[in-house]
């Protein structure tokens, strides 16, 4: 680990003028950045400890949460008003990493931990355009089972990790953001890019910019939402694919609105807008929801070993729309 | 402000390249925490602190100034077993022992959870009053602590041993009736 210089903001003023540093880094609980920093792939001179910053989960004007970003993941999967009106960000926090870590890592820290790729975290023997831009990927032609399927790029197939993100997105949440340039806010979905030809460039913050909180907008049909995520073990593991999804069902049997999102095929949590499209207004059978799957997966462009991936969306999400609305098979 | 490790007070560690587990080990010479992968993976350095359970390995030591720690070393001794250290005994919870300082100081943090209500994964109902303390509930709750040796059904026989009867129904389960004003 490389030697730096540690400061703890006691607010997010003192924060975004200790994060001016160009060599700065925010630090919330540590489950990944110092993870990476022992690894050699995170070196920053300054480290800013904004662990002390807001952790309140407040109920807003109309009808939504905010979430400070100093907020821990046990603190937000446990909140009431969490499980009772925005169950999915619950099951899909308490879906992640362990008892341990999600006592330890903050809102703002799982949004912007780094991809789990294995070759980006070989720094010895691995190729990776994300960890050392130009240099190619060793994942393309490699073993890469927990690879994208959609939205990769030749430059990059990795994939964000986060769960908790991908709950995040399919209930269009907006993250409050303060830098040298002031505050502004940001569709959660708009933060992480796609890898194009620039992987190493991971979200459109600004240099220095801070995330605050994070805004839960009201969503009445989000009381009707779970998280399902598939993987390799029962339980700490991360997703080979994972489906965040809310359906409001009319009483004639029609879908009248959707949220849908996948992890673990992406670059970014992946919001399916196609698939949400599929199922507006159409019947809420089975077949409309495969239907509105395949819409979603028919761009997918699997690898040499995630193939399988694709099928497993499709059934995912299929499934959980049926959990959701209680339509058999 | 020092760190407090099992009541004591340590003075903080002048590089802030010090993680927790190191400086428990290193600096203060409390080895009951162990040091298996060091990277977040396996659990076996897990303490508590001011009653949470956390990874030291990927916990710098400089954050948690002013906190109080709790290790292995402050949950029992050799001649005084916690109920809970010496359910593990009784259950033939642990082979090598290498992960078990670890998997107590998590079961600790994690019966407090489960006191307070938190949810699991696998909690079928989100926001049911208490927690069922099911073996199932018990292994994904224990998720992040991993024994090579495979003794996990030991394990879980001594935590449901120890913190199950809090969690049953009626007037000897406190937890229940606790939760359920939360």
């Amino acid at each position: 680990m490389n030697e730096f210089r540690y400061e703890r903001a006691a607010d997010a003023a003192a924060a975004t003028q200790l994060g001016a540093h160009p060599a700065a880094k925010y630090l919330g609980g540590g489950t990944n950045l110092v993870d990476l920093m022992r690894e050699n792939l995170e070196r920053p001179g300054v480290l800013v400890d904004v662990t002390g910053l807001s952790a309140a989960i407040e109920e807003q004007a109309g009808g939504g949460l905010l979430i400070g970003a100093a907020a821990r993941n046990t603190a937000v999967a446990e909140h009431r008003a969490v499980r009772e009106r925005y169950p999915v960000l619950s099951r899909a926090i308490l879906n992640g990493a362990s008892g341990q870590i999600r006592n330890m890592a903050t809102v703002g820290g799982n949004v912007l931990q780094r991809t789990r790729c294995t070759y980006f975290y070989d720094d010895d023997g691995a190729r990776c355009n994300k960890r050392t831009p130009g240099q190619g990927c060793d994942a393309l032609g490699g073993f890469n089972r927990i690879h994208a399927i959609l939205g990769a790029s030749d430059h990059c197939v990795a994939t964000h990790p986060s769960d908790m993100c991908v709950a995040l997105v399919a209930l269009d949440a907006v993250v409050h953001l303060d830098g040298p340039n002031g505050a502004r806010a940001l569709p959660l979905v708009d933060l992480h890019r796609l890898p194009g030809d620039t992987p190493n460039v991971e979200t459109n913050l600004h240099p220095g910019e801070l995330i605050t909180a994070v805004e839960l907008p009201a969503l009445p049909l989000a009381r009707q939402s779970t998280y399902r995520k598939v993987r390799d073990r029962a339980s700490y593991a991360f997703a080979l694919v994972s489906v965040a999804a809310a359906v409001d069902v009319a009483d004639d049997g029609t879908v009248r609105d959707a949220r849908i999102a996948l992890g673990g095929v992406a670059h970014k949590p992946w919001r399916a807008s196609k698939a949400e499209a599929a199922l507006r207004g159409r019947p809420a059978t089975a077949a409309h929801f495969r239907a509105a799957a395949e819409a979603e997966l028919a761009d997918a462009r699997p690898l040499r070993d995630n193939g399988f991936k694709v099928e497993l969306a499709k059934r995912t999400i299929t499934a959980v729309l049926q959990e959701l609305t209680g339509v058999d098979a | 402000m020092p760190i407090a490790v099992n009541g004591s007070p340590a003075a903080l560690p002048d590089d802030p390249r010090v993680s927790l587990l190191d400086f428990l080990r290193e600096r203060l010479r409390l080895t009951g925490t162990k040091k298996g992968c060091n990277q977040g993976a396996c659990g076996a350095c897990t303490v508590l602190v001011d009653g949470e359970r956390i990874l030291s390995c990927l916990a710098l030591a400089v954050q948690y100034e002013g906190r109080a720690v709790t290790t292995i070393e402050g949950v029992g001794a050799p001649d005084a077993l916690a109920p809970l250290q010496q359910a593990f005994v009784g259950c033939d919870g642990f082979q090598c022992g290498y992960c078990t300082p670890g998997q107590i100081c998590s079961a600790l943090g994690m019966a407090a959870e489960a006191r307070r209500g938190v949810p699991s994964a696998v909690t079928a109902n989100l926001t049911a009053a208490g927690v069922d303390f099911t073996p199932e509930e018990v292994r994904e709750r224990m998720s992040g602590n991993l024994c090579r040796c495979g003794a996990y059904n030991g394990i879980v026989e001594a935590l449901r041993e120890t913190f199950a009867p809090e969690f049953e129904p009626g007037p000897a389960g406190g937890a229940r009736t606790a939760g359920a004003g939360r």
